[in-house]
């Protein structure tokens, strides 16, 4: 089994598009379980209409709790809290967004007044789809532990790709290069990075690559709105090649895109120079992943 | 006042808005704040091109042990809620990346044998554009942390006066809702959340609506973004939640090639000047 990770660095340049697109060419003729790694802001299932089999909560964190009956408003918690979380007053109050569970107040308050307390931060849901099994997850709004969530349903989707004896696990990253990220690459045999031709695309690209390469994760990069700018695309083209980074496609600004997201379809279900363009990406992803040998060490 | 501008959906143009909405601000007396605050991929210097005056490391105290005071007495791993520090057999392990930087290991050790050091995971750097008099402030976060609330939080502290008053504040948020989101916006007077006209778009406003308006009892107005793409989706919502949608900015190919070459809105269209101006002044009445 094989796990292929889409990455950006910088949002909204088609990551959710792309990997739609690749479950609807892979599921053709290879068996696949798909995983949402964005927890903020899922958005895989608008277009693949997942039916929900499974709901369960996720249990993030603990924060803490000041009893107010037992609170002498020493102070003690707000000296120690390094969050601004502590609100201070007649009786003291923890601020359950700024607080990020770390209990140095619940140790150190003489009334032994706080009490640490498990928060539910968000859900994770396992569904089906046309092409296979979806695991998605949703954070509540402002919590914490987004990576945790990421690392849980990534394993969930894993375990089920190991009994389903698929043969490839595809997920679908957040933006940015923090812990969600981190958490989405962990164990990856492929980062795709799919990026566009402008300063921000080429400015996040780097980082991802960089991002990338500190893991020893293997990397491609997918060139989205290729035509908006000659002069980026053959910047970010020319910095492909220098590093030896396999550019598996560009594909052209093109209407279309949005319409088969309104529609909630991928955009390779119908023809045209983008579904084009997607499937020699996937037939040299599927080299890479399946034919490929690894370079020897 | 101090303006977040957030969208939970990445690459809706937050930074175009932000950078824009700076600019049209700034003149010989008012001399905007501008915190990027999307340490992990910060891109408003591209657009504003600051001379950097100052620049600094940033990261969080994490613990040393002093092994000659060390009873391996296991105390400071019991109270690590990040299962940030362990005591297998004589030895103390600390695992950077997942250490807080609450200091209760260091305060609870019975044999006083830790203190802290700065562990570096970023850098925040300060400037000024050229004749637009922005003040400009940037966090990055180094490649390979995880964690960008730090930098956030520090990037606040260093680039905010507490005398700040009437100037206008701008903060660039990074997309999606968990915590760098809302280290953000925390403290903030109101949030601009950028939107596009498509189901992803919605989705993603309205979990960002979820944090700012919900969470952080902020006020809120929307811009639409690409406005004639998609579907009605998101005007709909708008109305039925009672959004106000200030401005609109049309899916232009102009406009695009312009940004992807790091031309801001106002330079593109200097004809967006008068509306920020008009748009920074309706959200100062929805305080």
């Amino acid at each position: 089994m094989k796990q292929l990770v889409i990455l950006s660095g910088k949002g909204g340049t088609g990551k959710t598009t792309v990997t739609a697109a690749l479950a609807h060419l892979a599921a053709q003729d290879r068996r696949i379980v798909l995983a949402d790694a964005d927890v903020d802001a899922a958005n895989l299932g608008l277009v693949l209409a997942p039916v929900t089999e499974e709901t369960h909560d996720f249990t993030g964190g603990r924060i803490a709790v000041v009893d107010p009956a037992a609170c002498v408003a020493c102070g003690r918690c707000a000296e120690v809290c390094r969050f601004d979380a502590v609100r201070p007053g007649d009786i003291y109050a923890v601020d359950p967004i700024a607080c990020e569970g770390c209990a140095a107040c619940f140790y150190e308050c003489p009334a032994e007044a706080i009490e640490m307390q498990p928060q539910r931060a968000g859900q994770w849901f396992v569904a089906t789809t046309r092409y296979g099994p979806l695991y998605h997850a949703h954070l509540f709004a402002g919590q914490e532990n987004s990576g945790k969530l990421v690392t849980l349903v990534k394993q969930m989707a894993r375990l089920r790709a190991f009994d389903d004896e698929a043969d490839l696990l595809l997920v679908d990253g957040p933006p940015g290069i923090g812990c969600p990220v981190i958490a989405a690459l962990s164990g990856a045999d492929l980062a795709l990075i799919v990026t566009e031709p402008t300063v921000s695309g080429a400015h996040d690209l780097e980082r991802a690559l960089r991002l990338a390469t500190h893991f020893n994760i293997p990397v491609a990069v997918l060139l989205n709105k290729s035509d908006l700018s000659p002069a980026q695309t053959a910047a970010i083209t020319g910095y492909c090649t220098t590093h030896s980074i396999p550019l598996v496609g560009r594909l052209p600004y093109d209407p279309a895109v949005t319409d088969a997201m309104v529609r909630g379809e991928p955009v390779t279900a119908m023809a045209g120079p983008v579904a084009d363009a997607l499937r020699e990406a996937w037939s040299m992803l599927q080299t890479t992943l399946f034919v490929l040998k690894p370079a020897e060490e | 006042m101090k303006l977040s501008i957030a969208s939970g959906k990445g690459g809706t143009g937050k930074t175009t808005v932000a950078v824009s909405l700076a600019l049209s601000l700034a003149s010989a007396a008012v001399s905007p704040l501008f915190l990027d605050c999307d340490v992990e991929e910060p891109n408003a210097a591209l657009f504003l091109r600051p001379e950097i005056s100052a620049r600094r490391d940033v990261g969080l105290l994490i613990p040393v042990v002093d092994m000659a005071r060390c009873t391996a007495c296991g105390r400071c791993a019991a109270v690590c809620e990040y299962h940030a520090i362990t005591v297998i057999g004589k030895q103390v392990l600390i695992f950077p990346e997942l250490c807080h930087g609450c200091g209760s290991c260091t305060r609870q050790c019975p044999e006083r044998a830790i203190h802290e050091e700065l562990n570096v995971m970023g850098s925040l750097e300060k400037g000024i554009t050229g004749a637009s008099a922005v003040e400009f402030f940037q966090g990055t976060l180094n490649v390979g942390e995880a964690m960008a609330v730090p930098v956030i939080r520090q990037l606040k502290a260093w680039a905010i006066p507490p005398d700040v008053d009437d100037r206008p504040v701008i903060l660039d948020a990074p997309p999606g809702t968990s915590c760098p989101v809302v280290e953000t916006m925390r403290g903030a007077d109101a949030a601009l959340l950028v939107t596009e006209p498509t189901p992803f778009g919605l989705h993603d406003l309205r979990v960002a609506v979820e944090v700012a308006r919900d969470e952080l009892s902020l006020p809120v107005a929307v811009v639409i973004n690409r406005d004639g793409v998609g579907d009605d989706g998101v005007d709909a919502y708008c109305a039925a939640e009672g959004l106000p949608i200030l401005l609109r900015i049309p899916l232009e190919r102009a406009i695009a090639e312009g940004i992807a070459h790091g031309a801001s809105l106002v330079d593109i269209r200097p004809e967006y000047q008068s509306k920020l101006a008009e748009l920074w002044k309706a959200i100062a009445e929805l305080q």
